[in-house]
């Protein structure tokens, strides 16, 4: 279109209109484009984390304008930033575990690198990020269910017997050693990648995903009775009485915990009462 | 053919069944067989702790391609840590040695030349041509010396990680062919305060228990020892015991929190050294509650009360050794006298509750509830340890008193009960201390200092009498000391990593291999640290590509085949001593008065005098087959002619069926291929579980019950020892302890863990571990780089405040196996003075950011 | 293309070549220089400024964001953080001081692959402006950006701006972003002549808007020389924008280009062989042949 299409007569205005038509059809092909490929775009792969502090997603792709500062303030170059034609929306910071992991710096350089607010300003304590979540995906090729002894993953967390602790089993295969199982806490894990760098498989077993794909949720109908026993302090229905039982000599029964108890007897010949021996000598007599 | 998944699945299951129901169900090992074809597997321990597990190795097409963990060996039953897992991998680091390589310039050697390849022919001719140097300048200064006078300039670092025919190769090199005893392994940093701790008590050294012990006790206590990251497979099966035991208890003493802290039940951080303090809390406790088993002690213990004040092991004008009493001559550092019970309770009655608890900063009612573990009647106990007790300035001392306290409750050689020392090394216990590769030593439990013991190996090495010397020879610090000053001038480095093993590399380790006066050979697969500082590095066949035997901590004697060739130019230890050997006629090594007595003798070489005498040589070459009739090659067979393994090995055994010392004999050499081990003292094709106690020993006289046969009475000595103050302690300007050590993913120096990709990824780089007040305090922030400073030196590494290891205040705590972080520049060459064992775990240094 | 009608071609044969193009190069200057201070961090390890265009921290205390970026990013739903918002500020000021598309000619890196397009098309002879743009169809993009922005609470303008897209590529790594910039400058060179920066790119329509009532301005002060040798319209990339000033077209006689489409690149002052333009302030609207003897703005 051209400035003379000003000029307008009978001709021009019908021009004119049609001119007004294509340009209104192509800039809402464009914002059409433009707003398919940008939700297309925002579905971050499952193994891309966002840096610490990051708004979710959603909020995140409105509020990260891309300028890569947290990735210059990195120290341990773990961000990257999401490349026009790759898989994270183009501009923003990610990170890929498996590649570099964040080695959680207790000063956050990134979040407070952020200009915007993306990455939240309030995330003072990087304990308290949640940039993903680790989960111990696959117990067939990870070493631990196999008993061997390896844990690196535990071993390497940052928030270790916090984050991941170590849940032993006996194994009943060999008989006389144990399982060592990695176990993620999911209110202390802070995603932070290290356990998925480290494993030494070749394909990792331990993986860091986005909270909301690696968590499940229990529902509320029902409540582990000893949990909130814990939480309670004490029986959340007042203790019992004392039980009493019928019970033969030199047997206990405690309600609570042991249920039978047999006295222990001393290793002697001889029964528990001098006729009772008597009788015994006359036997073999 | 290969099998369908339906198939396998199918076999699989009919083999796990059968497998529980202990019978063979034809057909299964053909399937199998088919279903990974070409893969030849054989058995052989790991290559790295002393543990011992074994391992079935996969070759194909002259390389491991794979390994598992072997389903049937008892240690571990198809287990592995995660350094076992990547066996396959240890031995095709990029770096591989695969030539000789000698500092030259121009063409020559030259000490300040650049590494050059050269011929073997080449390497043995510079290296024959400087170790005749020091044999001359020998021969020379001993003219007219009797036998325990005689000096050496010539020496050699072994290892642990020898095999056993190679540590006895070595020794019988030095020891009978150069006449000097300065030879010591690298076990001398591991374990040499538990050999002089048993021998000292027991009079034999060595464990008396089993891993047995593990599944039979009800309470465990670990001195110094975190079994967790450095015993894996052993702390899986404690791990077990204690969660599928009745009432089982775990205690884990410790200056630092490491990972046995999450299993015990009772763990206690103790301020360093005071672990001696606590010690003789238990035993006074044992006594004032009236648990002392009194029958067991008045017939199986006297009491000695040992010298105190003995000094720390540095230079002798070493302010504190000039002040130190009894430190002038060994037999005031190991010197004792003849105590009563009464007198030895009188002696630790000073160390009560509350001054112990003081001493230590352990709260009181933990030191009570530890002791009241070992008092208790009914509970039996497992005493480990490792590092923490052995690297520590009153080693030997601390083995000791730990003895103390089974003996005065009885609690030894039992099931369940007993004190037990582990070993950090492959073959700790099977090369190094059965075979004797210490300075002091001869095999099974003999000692150069000891003229029958010298005449009895005189006998079995053919060799005329006053051959072997009497003189005890340089230890491990002392060697480097000795490098230093000048007195030891051709040193050879065989199969350890001591540049940055050994304390003090700065003062002591590096000066002396680069003294002009010195020429040092160092044989490695990989070029590692300490052969950075030779003048001539020998490329090395490792593990699996030479036959081999280790001993584990258990006292399991375990064998391999060779599985495939070294890579390149690379050859055996063995291979390279024999070689060498065949560089010396005898007249260049021993003098007229000796040569006279076996005048046959004469114009012959070492290696017809050591190997080729009539009995290494004794076994032709033959055929290596095993029971599916696979054959193995065995290099040294080929090139020798002879069975040189079986030959090594048939006359070391002589030692322990023949020699002085009781309760020592090993099976014989063809067995052992066919076993999973055994664990000697092996009488009659029987192995020995419990040693000391009637029914398990052999050895023991009928109705003994109990014999500590090693002791010429039959009783142990329980040791009345102070408490005494370590070698160096945080000031106002070192204001920390270093206290060093290791992690479970690299196996000490890391030469070959670290060139697995998947471990080094794992963990790559050494942290300081420290707590994060002691951080904050020096404005520091986890992940920054910090300096870690002592008197001797500095070093840059990133600071952790959490992860694995938690230290206390005022404790740093840095990993030794990162080759770009050498914390033995920091640590300080103090030793027990009777071990001569190196403290690793204590000395001052400060921290501070880094510029 | 003889050098001899070659636009300035009289410039150069008097004032000599580097005169004729004094302004030019120092706006590559300029759009060099400031992509090489971003460079020299991850290149150098000196970390002048870090970041890039779209937001910027110059040692360690200075931020500067893109605003409208943060226009986008509002209309996306967030209220950023003060220190982006202070950030978007200075640089508004800034622009509205010097001219909202002296972004465009003398920051912008888009602008080289333009001119060079614009060149190519010169050198191979293309004739004509080829597809014809509105400017207004600038304006529905502009516009567009803001709405998708607020429909999809995404700044998804950013996913495909080629302007910041060069620059992060430079910068943090161009994946296939090239292939953005080879389409712009293929659509330059074959489509359109001048197509991007002058009509479709929305970032010079903000800046434009932006720049409506700014500071500094070239004058056609000396109009009177002219002598309609129509080389400042042959270099000019927004034309429409000097006939006003120049021909005497505005009511108040106004010597200022006025559009805020100027992009103050002052090509047309170094082809210009009669010194008929210079810059100055749009207060300044004298008209300059009674003021001859005043020096001229001289760089």
């Amino acid at each position: 279109m051209t400035e003379t299409s000003q000029k307008a007569g009978a001709m021009n205005r019908r021009q004119f209109l049609s001119d007004t038509a294509k340009t209104a059809c192509g800039v809402s092909l464009f914002g059409l484009g433009l707003g398919m490929y940008s939700q297309q775009a925002s579905s971050l792969p499952p193994l891309a984390i966002r840096p610490p502090g990051a708004l979710a997603e959603d909020q995140f792709a409105s509020a990260c304008i891309r300028c890569g500062l947290c990735v210059r303030d990195c120290p341990y170059d773990t961000l990257k930033l999401g490349r026009f034609g790759g898989d994270v929306l183009t501009g923003t910071p990610y990170f890929i575990a498996r590649d570099v992991p964040c080695e959680m710096c207790e000063d956050i350089p990134c979040v407070k690198a952020c200009p915007t607010g993306a990455l939240d300003p309030e995330l003072d304590d990087i304990d308290d990020a949640r940039m993903g979540l680790a989960a111990l995906i696959d117990q067939e090729t990870c070493l631990n269910f196999q008993g061997l002894r390896c844990e690196v993953c535990y071993r390497i967390c940052p928030l270790i017997e916090d984050a991941i602790t170590l849940d032993l089993q006996h194994n009943q295969r060999s008989g006389s050693h144990a399982y060592f199982i990695p176990t993620v806490h999911s209110d202390a894990c802070t995603g932070c990648g290290k356990c998925e760098r480290a494993c030494v498989l070749p394909e990792a077993a331990i993986k860091v995903m986005p909270r909301k794909l690696a968590k499940g949720k229990s529902a509320e109908h029902y409540r582990l009775g000893w949990e909130e026993k814990q939480k309670a302090g004490e029986s959340l229905v007042n203790p019992d009485v004392e039980h009493q039982y019928n019970l033969p000599k030199g047997v206990q029964y405690d309600h609570g915990g042991k249920g039978l108890i047999k006295e222990k007897v001393d290793a002697v010949p001889f029964g528990g009462n001098a006729l009772d021996t008597l009788k015994q000598h006359k036997a073999e007599l | 053919m290969k099998l369908t998944r339906r198939d396998f699945v199918k076999t699989n299951a009919i083999a796990a069944t059968a497998a529980a129901a202990g019978v063979t169900i034809p057909g299964i090992n053909s399937a199998y067989a088919k279903s990974d074809d070409k893969i030849r597997w054989d058995k052989a321990p790991c290559r790295f702790c002393g543990t011992g597990c074994s391992v079935l190795v996969g070759t194909k097409e002259g390389k491991i391609v794979a390994t598992q963990g072997d389903p049937d060996a008892p240690v571990n039953k198809g287990l592995n840590c995660i350094k076992g897992y990547f066996l396959s991998k240890i031995m095709y680091g990029k770096d591989r040695l695969t030539t000789p390589l000698l500092r030259m310039t121009n063409g020559e050697y030259d000490k300040e030349g650049e590494f050059t390849p050269v011929s073997w022919d080449k390497a043995f001719d510079v290296m024959a041509e400087k170790w005749k140097v020091s044999l001359a300048k020998d021969m020379e200064n001993n003219k007219g010396k009797a036998a325990n006078e005689l000096t050496s300039s010539v020496g050699m670092f072994g290892s642990g990680q020898w095999t056993v025919w190679e540590g006895y190769a070595a020794s019988k090199l030095y020891k009978a062919g150069f006449r000097s005893n300065h030879i010591d392994p690298n076990a001398r940093h591991c374990m040499a305060s538990a050999v002089a701790g048993f021998v000292r008590t027991f009079g034999s050294d060595e464990p008396m228990g089993v891993y047995d012990d593990l599944e039979h006790a009800d309470a465990f206590v670990l001195w110094g020892s975190n079994m967790a990251e450095m015993h894996p497979i052993l702390w899986s099966r404690l791990t077990d015991r204690r969660l599928t035991g009745d009432d089982v208890k775990v205690a884990v003493l410790s200056t630092f929190k490491h990972r046995c802290y999450e299993l015990a039940d009772l763990a206690l951080t103790f301020e360093p050294q005071t672990d001696l303090a606590i010690l003789n809390y238990i035993a006074n406790y044992i006594i004032q509650s009236g648990n002392v088993n009194k029958d067991f002690v008045s017939k199986h213990v006297n009491f000695r009360l040992g010298n105190p004040d003995i000094g720390y092991g540095l230079r002798p004008d070493h302010p504190l050794e000039v002040k130190a009493k009894n430190n002038k001559k060994r037999k005031d550092q190991i010197g004792s006298k003849e105590i009563t019970f009464e007198e030895f309770a009188e002696f630790v009655s000073d160390y009560d509750l509350e001054s112990t608890a003081k001493l230590t900063k352990v709260p009181a009612e933990k030191i009570k509830a530890l002791a009241e573990l070992y008092a208790d009647p009914n509970r039996k106990v497992v005493s480990y340890w490792t590092m923490g007790f052995n690297q520590h300035t009153r080693g030997t001392w601390a083995n000791n008193m730990v003895y103390n306290i089974h003996l005065l409750t009885g609690k030894i050689s039992e099931p369940g009960n007993g004190p037990f020392s582990l070993t950090g090394q492959p073959s700790a216990c099977g090369t190094a201390r059965e075979v004797g590769t210490f300075s002091h030593r001869l095999p099974a439990d003999l000692v150069v200092a000891k003229e029958p013991h010298r005449k009895f190996s005189e006998k079995v090495w053919k060799l005329p009498e006053g051959t072997l010397n009497g003189k005890v020879g340089y230890h491990a610090v002392l060697q480097n000391r000795m490098l230093k000053d000048g007195k030891l001038n051709a040193y050879w480095v065989m199969c350890n990593n001591n540049m940055q093993a050994a304390a003090n590399m700065n003062e002591e380790g590096l000066p002396g291999y680069r003294n002009p006066d010195n020429f040092i050979v160092v044989s490695d697969p990989y070029p590692t640290v300490t052969a950075m500082a030779a003048d001539l590095i020998l490329p090395t066949a490792m593990w699996t590509e030479k036959e081999g035997a280790y001993g584990n901590a258990e006292r399991r004697t375990q064998f391999w085949r060779e599985q495939v060739s070294a890579p390149g130019e690379a050859k055996s230890d063995l291979w390279q001593m024999v070689e060498f050997s065949k560089r010396f006629k005898v007249e260049e090594v021993w003098p007229e008065e000796i040569l006279a007595k076996m005048p046959e003798y004469r114009g012959k070489t070492l290696n017809d005098i050591l190997y080729e005498n009539g009995q290494v040589n004794q076994y032709p070459a033959q055929q290596v087959t095993d029971s599916d009739n696979n054959v193995y090659t065995n290099h040294e067979m080929d090139d020798f002619g002879f069975y040189i393994q079986k030959g090594l090995f048939e006359e070391y055994r002589r030692f322990g069926t023949e020699g002085p010392k009781k309760g020592h004999d090993l099976g014989e050499f063809d067995q052992y291929h066919k076993v999973r081990g055994m664990r000697w003292p092996v009488v009659n094709g029987k192995e020995t579980l419990w040693r000391y106690r009637e029914g398990y020993d052999p050895f023991v006289k009928a109705g003994a019950e109990v014999e500590f046969y090693g002791k010429p009475d039959g009783k142990a000595w329980a040791f009345a020892l102070p408490y005494e103050p370590p070698a160096e302690s945080p000031d106002s300007e070192y204001d920390l302890w270093l206290s060093t050590g290791r992690v479970l993913e690299h196996w000490h120096s890391g030469s070959m863990t670290r060139r697995v990709p998947e471990l080094y990824r794992s963990f790559p780089d050494a942290l300081l571990y420290m707590h994060p007040k002691d951080a904050k305090k020096r404005g520091l922030k986890r992940g920054m780089t910090a300096k870690i400073e002592t008197r001797r030196g500095e070093i840059t590494v990133r600071v952790e405040t959490r992860g694995r290891n938690r230290p206390p205040e005022g404790l740093v705590f840095v990993p030794w196996f990162d080759a770009s972080r050498l914390v033995n520049k920091l640590t300080l060459d103090a030793t027990c003075p009777i071990s001569k064992e190196t403290d690793f775990k204590k000395c001052a240094c400060k921290v501070v950011r880094s510029a | 293309m003889t050098p001899t009608n070659m636009p300035g071609a009289d410039r150069i044969a008097d004032a000599g070549w580097l005169k004729a193009h004094e302004w030019l190069l120092l706006r590559r200057v300029s759009q060099l220089s400031i992509l090489g201070l971003f460079l020299l961090g991850p290149l150098a390890g000196i970390w002048f400024v870090k970041g890039n265009l779209s937001s910027s921290l110059t040692l360690e205390f200075l931020t500067l964001t893109d605003p409208y970026v943060l226009l986008q990013s509002l209309f996306a739903g967030h209220v950023m953080q003060s220190t982006a918002i202070t950030g978007a500020l200075i640089v508004l000021a800034f622009y509205m001081l010097v001219g909202g598309r002296v972004y465009c000619s003398w920051v912008c890196p888009i602008n080289i692959v333009t001119d060079a397009a614009n060149w190519l098309r010169k050198r191979l002879d293309i004739k004509g402006q080829g597809l014809r743009f509105s400017i207004k169809t600038g304006y529905w993009i502009f516009a567009m950006t803001l709405i998708v922005a607020s429909l999809t609470h995404s700044i998804a303008w950013e996913l495909v701006n080629p302007v910041s897209m060069l620059y992060r590529g430079v910068l943090y790594g161009m994946g296939t972003a090239w292939l953005i910039i080879l389409a712009i400058f293929l659509f330059d060179v074959f489509v359109s002549r001048r197509g991007w920066c002058a009509h479709l790119c929305p970032v010079g329509i903000f800046y434009g808007l932006l720049g409506s009532k700014s500071v500094l301005r070239v004058t056609a002060m000396n109009r009177e020389q002219c002598n309609d040798c129509m080389d400042c319209f042959f270099v000019c990339p927004e034309p429409q924008v000097i006939k006003p000033a120049l021909k005497v077209l505005t009511d108040d006689k106004n010597p200022l280009i006025q559009s805020g489409r100027c992009t103050n690149c002052a090509r047309c002052i170094d082809v210009c062989n009669q010194n008929v333009f210079s810059f100055t302030t749009r207060f300044n609207k004298q008209d300059g042949m009674h003021l001859q003897k005043q020096k001229e703005i001289m760089p």
